[in-house]
């Protein structure tokens, strides 16, 4: 099937071949379009973070005579951050596993698991920002703590978009099953779970690590 | 009936291309285990005297998590979807290069050049 429409010229082909569009579409394209268009998606995000860490790169040490990374941070929470946001990644993991073995039970057990360390994570982002905003050190203090918060809180918000997301797919699996469906929005929520966890290894190298130096 | 059965044949397909394995996730976590608690540790434990030592070194360590994470929990190769999501990355890691160094490189440059500072700037410096 392929042979006959792939490598035939467009033009005089489109309208022949429309009832056959989808076979066409099917036999040249063997891969999931949708996963590689998510994969896109991730890429333009990577350049919106790409921006916000020059940012940070250019304003990170303007702390207009406030108090500067070092004095705040706290690298203890951040440590217990980081684990939280890597656990969540292996049971992640463990979610697709039981999903290609097709077993809903454990698909939604791992996937609430996987919930409950990214809230984790977002509860203790959140104590932070609260504790650095009572102590006055809000985004209104200095350039270094505008670009701080703008970085760090776009990860978090990214981080909570995923908890919602995970907890409509859980909804979607627990009423239709693992469906095709179902599998490839599992599958592109996999890809934007991993990518937030690669963007926090930048965050906690360049932001935290890095700012706890002076 | 057809619909359903031509996307229950083409999803298998997809998930083979990803070499998704237990194997795979549990070399992953505990390289990522192991690439995350050296900077911790460097830092915290102030292991290097010069502060500009230990930042290199973090960011190595950075570059090779991210490098684990791509390949192990991204199932990242040359081969997936075409080579197309390879290529992508490419492209995009060329920009995010240019995007850092660039705007690191300019903003010092201009930072330096400026006129000197207004005596109002100058009493509110650390």
């Amino acid at each position: 099937m392929s042979e006959i429409t792939a490598p035939t010229p467009r033009a005089a082909e489109v309208a022949a071949a429309h009832a056959h569009f989808h076979v066409f579409d099917d036999h040249s394209h063997p891969e999931n379009g949708t996963l590689l268009g998510f994969w896109l998606y991730l890429m333009s995000d990577c350049l919106v973070f790409a921006c916000l860490f020059a940012m940070y790169g250019v304003l990170g040490r303007s702390y207009a005579a406030g108090p500067s990374g070092a004095d705040l941070f706290d690298l203890p929470l951040v440590a217990v951050n980081t684990s939280l946001l890597l656990l969540s990644s292996i049971t992640y993991g463990f979610a697709m596993l039981e999903m290609l073995k097709k077993r809903k039970g454990g698909t939604l057990a791992w996937l609430a698991v996987t919930g409950l360390l990214g809230a984790g994570f977002i509860g203790i982002e959140l104590y932070e920002f609260a504790h650095l905003i009572h102590e006055g050190a809000g985004p209104q203090r200095s350039a270094f703590l505008s670009s701080f918060f703008t970085l760090v809180g776009t990860h978090g918000l990214h981080v909570s978009c995923g908890i919602i997301w995970l907890v409509t797919l859980m909804i979607q699996v627990g009423k239709h099953g693992l469906i095709p469906e179902n599998r490839r929005r599992l599958l592109c929520l996999s890809m934007f779970w991993h990518f937030l966890d690669v963007v926090w290894i930048g965050v906690f190298t360049f932001v935290y690590l890095m700012g706890s130096l002076q | 009936m057809s619909e359903a059965h031509d996307v229950h044949d083409h999803d298998p397909h997809v998930e083979d291309d990803l070499h998704i394995s237990l194997k795979g996730y549990m070399t992953g976590f505990i390289l990522s285990v192991i690439l995350t608690a050296i900077p911790f540790w460097l830092v915290m434990g102030k292991v290097f005297d010069k502060p500009a030592t230990t930042a290199i070194v973090i960011l190595a360590f950075a570059a090779v998590q991210i490098v684990v994470h791509m390949i192990y929990f991204l199932h990242l190769n040359a081969h997936s979807q075409g080579g197309w999501n390879m290529l992508a990355l490419i492209f995009t890691i060329v920009l995010v290069v240019i995007t850092l160094s660039g705007s690191l490189w300019v903003m010092f440059h201009m930072n330096s050049n400026m006129m000197p500072a207004s005596m109002h700037e100058m009493r509110n410096m650390p």
